[in-house]
């Protein structure tokens, strides 16, 4: 088998370890909470008969070990249970949370991986200049600047006083492509402002690394432009560290956008997982914990596999 | 003259320095050096570090390395001068007209990318030849430079062909785009003796081949005999002596000249083997984790008091890795390791502290065998009190007799590595080494990062020490040159094995076996004419090959 392949192999396997091993951690969390989902369903007032019949009913009498293997064993089939609170399945309302937030997440990543990967170029390519200074000075600022309150000068400029865009980026199925895109622009742009400034430094110091070997030297030496030696000869060797950190800020995007969520009103993940926090609703939280340990895990996981990918001396042995 | 190609007038180089401490200043590395070179013709600029030729090379490109600036002079190539041109021109003249090969060919690739890509870049981005001419250039030099399946190897990554292909492959590079002078800076320093002539041979061949000028570039001067039809020998950023190779090499006017052609002042008279050996390797067999081949086969050898064992051999060859068995830092798979008559233990765990303290070592790159952020006086300070529990003045005391042994005194104590030269930290390696007042002395390539006059100093220095000290030296090199100065027994390795062992004496005296040949051979010699005739005479390929 091509090395490659058994380390690409490798790493798989390991990812599905370590989602399984959160899958333990987010049960048991869930089960130390004080009180039970019985408990929180009856209320205070619920007679003992009342509360042993529910937990019956509910298979909480089981054993705590045989309740994760049902629970992981229905979750692998796409099944995680209904919410508590509404008795809806967890797995229909959550999907087209989850295809919200995605949408979004996206959109957020299509702006900001490129913006931020030009921006570290540029920072290189004019480094102790001007140009280099002003960009980390602008994208250190913003992501200084905590996000509800960009979010709402956002709002309050862009949206109420020039107009261009809506304060409110709710969006439902019937929306056109074009519809929506309008209605996300600003939390894009929020989103955009708080992950630029990692990933276009650590693009801008891992370049200013690799702009040290003696390769840059040749390359300069050929004739080439400053821009030809930085993209050619730089960036290639530099994506590994970039691809990492890429990677951590578009599971940020998919597990950290509450706050955006919440200011804008858009129905996605972190604002589900918000409300049934509040509500006890215990079987939503374990789900919604699932799935952004899922994210996180598989991100982090592509990103190892692309550094593997990226690195010549293991895609081709000798 | 019509035919002058390069034309350098009163050259001045200034950099920018950073003492640790200190304001950074601005200093001139070098004062005004003037020559000319006709077309077809190679100059080789010799001299140590520090001397300038890197600098003076790349000044032909009017580039400068790192902070490096060109501050005054002209600087003319094919009668049109450059040091007052534009950026924009300049990068026209790169890559073209002058092209440079760099000492570390492995380096210098870019390790993302394949070989050919690399190699045409610079004729397709300066428009010179269109993607499938430049292609059919590069795979006839590959083909001219002696590289295996030329039609192929361009499409390998830098990674997976040796580093004697890849100095090649760089030739090759700066060769495509058809230009009238290439820059060798040291291409052939980082190779070893048997690959370095095959490159030799490969680049000579070029050069005449495609009637290119060249600087070449070396601190080599047996080497810089074999390619260049005129030498210019620089000291200090300032000329020492130009003219023709045979007058630098046979008529030298100058005494730094003459010391740099009559360098190895060093002479030893090898010693018989005693009959209790300090140090006994014992049919190791050896590999390294996770591998599955042998890279020891039942190495055997022995040191004798107050002796130097050198073990010789090309890079791969075994010397270190005996080196890392003898001090427990691989296990053996089979054989032991007997010092002073008893078995030490093959891993560094089960070693007493008077085993770690007997058996001490020197490394080749002396500058990170030391912590930066330490004094001389505390690195050489730390094994006394170590071993020794020694304390306050008595330390002190030592301190300075150790440091007066490596004839560099008390003044040394409280500076910093980062303060020292090249020979001064070797030889604060040697004093913390001497501290722990060991009977066996591992030297792993100690003078291969030196120019020879230092490692020469340095080579003395160890053999007065020796006669002082009666420690002895199992001497690890790649330099035969090293190993006839400094020696009492000799051991060549091959592949992990030992091919020939015993006295000197015996040793270097035929008849050889196909390796130890093929390597003493190797050795450049300072006399026209050797390369051809070494070449001529070669029984066997070189490993590099």
């Amino acid at each position: 088998m091509h090395p490659v392949l058994k380390l690409v192999a490798q790493r798989l396997a390991l990812g599905i370890l370590l989602l399984f091993a959160a899958s333990i951690l987010i049960f048991a969390g869930t089960q130390i909470l004080p009180g039970d989902v019985a408990q929180s369903i009856l209320g205070q007032s619920a007679t003992p008969e009342a509360l042993a019949n529910l937990r019956k009913e509910l298979g909480l009498d089981e054993p705590a070990i045989s309740r994760y293997f049902s629970w992981l064993g229905n979750a692998l089939q796409g099944d995680l249970g209904t919410a508590l609170t509404n008795g809806q399945e967890i797995t229909k309302s959550l999907g087209s949370r989850l295809k919200n937030t995605l949408f979004l997440a996206f959109w957020a990543a299509v702006v900001a991986v490129p913006l931020a990967i030009f921006l570290g170029l540029l920072a290189v390519r004019y480094r102790e200049r001007w140009p280099d200074k002003l960009i980390s000075a602008v994208t250190l600022a913003s992501i200084s600047v905590p996000e509800f309150l960009i979010g709402y000068v956002l709002m309050f400029y862009v949206g109420v006083k020039l107009g261009w865009a809506p304060t409110v980026a709710t969006i439902y199925d019937s929306m056109s492509l074009g519809q929506k895109l309008n209605a996300i622009a600003l939390p894009v742009a929020v989103l955009t402002m708080v992950v630029l400034a990692h990933m276009m430094r650590m693009t801008r110091a891992a370049i200013l690394n690799v702009m040290q070997s003696a390769y840059i030297e040749t390359a300069e030496l050929k004739g080439l432009t400053s821009f030809q030696v930085i993209y050619r000869h730089a960036f290639p060797n530099a994506v590994a560290p970039v691809v990492n950190v890429v990677m951590l800020n578009l599971a940020y995007l998919v597990v950290g956008v509450v706050v955006v969520e919440v200011v804008f009103v858009y129905p996605g993940m972190g604002q589900y997982l918000v409300d049934h926090v509040s509500k006890r609703d215990v079987p939503v939280v374990q789900a919604c914990g699932l799935i952004f340990a899922a994210v996180y895990i598989g991100l982090n996981m592509i990103a190892d596999i692309v550094s593997i990918l990226a690195n010549p001396r293991l895609r081709h042995p000798k | 003259m019509s035919d002058t190609l390069l034309k350098v007038e009163d050259l001045k180089i200034g950099a920018r320095i950073y003492p640790p401490g200190e304001k950074p200043r601005d200093i001139e590395i070098v004062h005004g050096v003037s020559f000319e070179l006709e077309k077809g013709k190679v100059l080789g600029l010799i001299g140590e570090s520090g001397a300038g030729k890197s600098t003076i090379g790349l000044a032909s490109m009017a580039y400068g390395r790192g902070g490096v600036e060109i501050t005054g002079g002209k600087v003319w190539v094919n009668g049109r001068e450059i040091l007052g041109t534009s950026l924009r021109d300049l990068r026209k003249l790169r890559g073209t007209e002058v092209t440079y090969v760099s000492q570390s060919a492995a380096a210098s690739f870019n390790p993302a990318k394949k070989i050919m890509e690399q190699v045409i870049e610079a004729s397709l981005h300066q428009g010179k030849f269109s993607k499938k001419e430049a292609e059919a250039r590069a795979v006839e030099l590959f083909t001219k430079l002696g590289l295996p399946d030329p039609e192929n190897i361009g499409d390998r990554y830098p990674h997976q062909v040796s580093g004697g292909q890849l100095q090649r492959c760089m030739t090759a590079l700066a060769l495509c785009p058809e230009p009238d002078l290439v820059v060798f800076d040291e291409p052939t320093t980082a190779l070893d003796v048997t690959t370095q002539i095959d490159v030799l041979m490969a680049i000579k061949d070029a050069i005449r081949d495609t009637g290119v000028a060249a600087l070449y570039i070396t601190h080599d001067l047996a080497v810089v005999a074999q390619v260049s039809d005129e030498i210019m020998v620089l000291k200090m950023g300032e000329m020492v002596e130009h003219g023709t190779t045979d007058q630098i090499i046979n008529h030298p006017k100058e005494e730094y000249t003459r010391d740099l052609v009559s360098v190895r002042s060093t002479q030893h008279d090898g010693q018989q083997p005693t009959d209790n050996p300090v140090l006994t390797v014992q049919n190791v067999t050896a590999r390294y984790k996770g591998t599955n081949f042998d890279v020891l086969h039942n190495v055997t050898m022995e040191l004798h008091p107050g002796q130097t064992l050198a073990v010789v051999g090309e890079s791969g060859s075994g010397k270190s890795t005996t080196a890392r068995v003898i001090t427990g830092l691989l296990p053996p798979r089979d054989g032991k390791i007997i010092f002073d008559g008893r078995d030490l233990s093959s891993d560094l765990e089960g070693r007493s502290r008077d085993d770690l303290r007997e058996l001490q070592m020197i490394y080749q790159m002396a500058d990170v065998a030391m912590n930066p952020r330490q004094t001389v006086g505390t690195i050489i300070g730390r094994p006394l009190e170590f071993y020794f529990g020694m304390k306050g003045a008595e330390k002190k005391k030592r301190i300075i007799e150790l440091l007066d042994e490596i004839e560099l005194g008390e003044a040394f104590m409280d500076r910093y590595p980062a303060e020292l030269s090249g020979g001064q930290k070797q030889r604060v390696c040697i004093a913390r080494a001497l501290a722990a007042k060991p009977k066996v002395i591992i030297c792993d390539e100690v003078t291969s990062a030196l120019d020879p006059l230092v490692a020469d100093g340095i080579l003395k220095l160890l053999e007065n020490l020796q006669k002082i000290e009666n420690v002895a030296y199992l001497f690890i090199t790649h330099d035969l040159a090293t190993v006839k100065a400094i020696a009492d027994s000799i051991a060549v390795m091959y592949q992990g094995r030992v091919v020939r062992y015993g006295p000197k004496a015996e040793v270097l005296a035929p008849p050889f076996d196909d390796y130890t040949d093929l390597l003493l051979s190797s050795v450049p010699e300072m006399r026209l004419g050797w390369l051809e005739e070494v070449v001529t005479n070669r029984k066997m390929e070189s490993a590099g090959n």
